[in-house]
């Protein structure tokens, strides 16, 4: 099996390989922009994995002939089967709003980054008919709240986008997973533990998301608790929304 | 800052928590917040890995296998590592961790830190024992390189060291040939503790694992039941973890003079008729706990002690009896009492808890009656020359472990003096 996996150096990418390389041998293609960081998780997945195969790639996040490259390159050695794409940055909402730069910077690595990732594995995947890509949504891309609407935003859009994507390769081979975990135990969420929210650990919200892309769902809330929560949270009429701080 | 409990969830005191996550960075990290202490999964009983309203150097992010050498068994990790990842990937291709304790879901730096022992100590030591190198990162940023035969001194302080001397951010681990995850397990049930010993004595040679269940409510006349285990080439029913979780605390302890006897008695009559060896997978059998998260729940939101005590071999008859009788009075106690025999081997570090002897653990719910409960057992456990196991403690007056650590003056010499927990400022003074 070979597997791609965009932004691995983050907690819950990291913990998916764990599990995937616990279960059989794999073919892992690693990218991040962190190589310090990256090649510490390759070594710990060699370990892992008694037949994992792992290769570093120092990602290219923005440029579009860049990140097409990069995908065909790792398709060389043979078709992929799956794509994970992770990287993801938790913007800070107030900074969003007084900087613009930092919006649009959030904006390039939340929203614009994974839409092209996606295209160009869906562009290898469509050739040989078949393949799992999973994108990394959030919860909080299923309303928008003023604590965090940037992220929530850009989380969204790749809802809508998985969704379109999903349509376009109904009755295929090819399976489009959107993954919305809740807050997660990771650096990003340092801030949310330091306030006393508590928050998934990244191995639980990886179990759920390995299952969720082996199933081929078109949606994994993770932990899973989190599809009634935000039913209930999208359901809430404006008048009253508008009052809360959640 | 955050509520941080140990495992005994005696306290939840606020405490400034430094994520570990990068190696490369612990020295910058721990440089600009200190003084703190490490705390990997919170699996110590007492105040070991807590320091109320000050910094926590949390190590569960520095998790990475870093080399596996499949010829020669040596494993190089990260010290956030749990016991059971390493069991898990490790065992499949034949190599297994020589010791771990009573949960694999501790980290490999706290198994370190506090020479942790397992039901084979017989016949394997203690955790430290099979550990080849440390790289020991103090607050200072200078870094240091230890083992068995590289800065011995420095070594001997940090196994067992109770994370004092500096954070260790790297270990390489000796591992053993593993013929798989099955053992051939047996109960066997005794009445008294000469039948105790004279399982313990026959059992030691031909079996790996040993350790005892007793009923902590039948006094000095103790029932138990005695477990024993040895690795096994056959392959036994095919197990999958069922991972279940405490799911809240309960306004009272579930564990009372309500629960406790009843509790005892239906454990002792369900396995003591379980009989015969069977072929069982290690993990139920050697680590029961494990499966239900969060267990320490169970006691309510007061908490728990736990109180080990290990006492020499030749007073361990009289000074068990007293302890059992002692405890059976007070009608407190637990469901999970534990009696286990060390073997001689000389400990790695230089505050071991393990010595030739008899080691007693029980747990208690934290009520009224423990303080003069627990006055009375150290009063046993001093005079019959043991001591008691830091990693559990919450509790011992200073006096009691400056009497039964001998090398703790040597010790004091390697302490990193931006290191400091609730634990060192209680039994150390700082």
């Amino acid at each position: 099996m070979k597997i791609v996996v965009v932004g691995a150096t983050s907690a819950i990418a990291e913990h998916c390989c764990r599990l995937w390389a616990a279960d059989g041998p794999v073919e892992f293609v690693l990218v991040a922009r962190d190589m310090a960081k990256l090649e510490r998780i390759a070594a710990d997945l060699r370990v892992r994995g008694a037949g994992a195969t792992v290769s570093t790639v120092k990602g290219e996040f923005h440029d579009p002939a860049g990140i097409k490259a990069l995908v065909d390159q790792a398709a060389v050695s043979g078709p992929i089967d799956m794509a994970l794409i992770a990287q993801g940055w938790l913007a800070d909402q107030t900074s969003s709003q007084t900087d613009l730069a930092f919006l649009n910077e959030s904006l390039q690595i939340n929203t614009v980054s994974p839409a092209l990732f996606a295209e160009a594995f869906a562009q290898h995947f469509a050739t040989v008919g078949r393949g799992t890509i999973g994108i990394i949504g959030s919860v909080a891309g299923d309303r928008g709240r003023k604590a965090n609407y940037s992220y929530g935003a850009s989380k969204g859009f790749l809802a809508r986008y998985a969704e379109g994507m999903d349509h376009r390769f109904a009755g295929t081979g090819v399976k489009i997973v959107l993954i919305k975990p809740g807050p997660t135990d990771s650096p990003m969420t340092a801030d949310l533990k330091a306030k006393g929210k508590r928050v998934a650990s990244a191995e639980d919200v990886a179990r759920t998301i390995v299952a969720g892309m082996k199933a081929g769902k078109p949606m994994v809330y993770a932990p899973p608790i989190w599809r009634i929560i935000m039913l209930i949270v999208r359901h809430i009429p404006r008048f009253v929304f508008n009052k809360l701080s959640i | 800052m955050r509520p941080v409990s140990s495992w005994g969830r005696l306290s939840a005191d606020p405490h400034e928590v430094i994520e570990l996550t990068d190696r490369d960075r612990v020295a910058a990290e721990i440089g600009r917040h200190h003084p703190g202490i490490a705390h990997g999964l919170g699996k110590s009983y007492g105040d070991a890995s807590l320091n109320p309203h000050g910094v926590l150097w949390h190590t569960t992010g520095l998790d990475r296998f870093m080399s596996f050498d499949a010829a020669t068994g040596r494993l190089v990790c990260e010290p956030g590592v749990v016991l059971r990842d390493i069991q898990r990937a490790l065992i499949p291709r034949g190599w297994g961790l020589p010791v771990v304790p009573g949960t694999q879901l501790v980290t490999v730096g706290g198994a370190i830190a506090n020479d942790v022992h397992g039901k084979n100590h017989h016949l394997v030591g203690t955790f430290g024992d099979h550990v080849r190198r440390l790289k020991l990162v103090r607050t200072d940023g200078e870094t240091i390189d230890c083992g068995p035969d590289l800065r011995r001194d420095w070594f001997a302080a940090t196994v067992a060291g109770l994370g004092l001397t500096g954070l260790i951010v790297e270990a390489e681990l000796q591992l053993r040939p593993s013929n798989g995850p099955w053992v051939d397990g047996e109960i066997v049930p005794f009445s008294g503790l000469d039948d105790f010993f004279r399982l313990s004595d026959e059992s030691e040679a031909s079996w790996e694992h040993t350790v005892s269940w007793i009923d902590c409510t039948s006094g000095r006349n103790v029932r138990g039941l005695f477990m024993r285990a040895r690795p096994t080439e056959a392959k036994g029913q095919a197990w999958r973890e069922r991972r279940k979780r405490m799911p809240l605390t309960p306004p009272l302890s579930l564990v009372n003079k309500l629960s406790l006897r009843p509790f005892n008695m239906l454990y002792y009559e369900l396995n003591r008729r379980r009989t015969g060896v069977r072929t069982v997978h290690a993990e139920p059998f050697l680590f029961p706990l494990d499966s239900l998260q969060e267990w320490n729940r169970m006691y309510g939101p007061r908490g728990f002690f736990q109180y080990q005590s290990v006492v020499p071999r030749e007073a361990a008859l009289g000074a068990t009896r007293d302890m059992l009788d002692a405890i059976a009075a007070s009608g407190e106690g637990s469901f999970l009492a534990v009696l286990k025999t060390f073997g001689d081997c000389k400990p790695a570090g230089l505050l071991s808890f393990p010595r030739p002897g008899v080691t007693l653990a029980l747990d208690f719910r934290n009520v009224p009656a423990i303080p003069a409960l627990f006055g009375r057992l150290d009063a046993i456990v001093r005079a019959a020359g043991g001591r008691l196991y830091p990693a559990k403690d919450a509790r011992m007056p200073r006096e009691m472990f400056e009497a039964t650590y001998p090398n703790l003056p040597a010790f004091q010499a390697f302490r990193d003096p931006g290191i400091s927990s609730a634990l060192s400022r209680r039994l150390m003074g700082s």
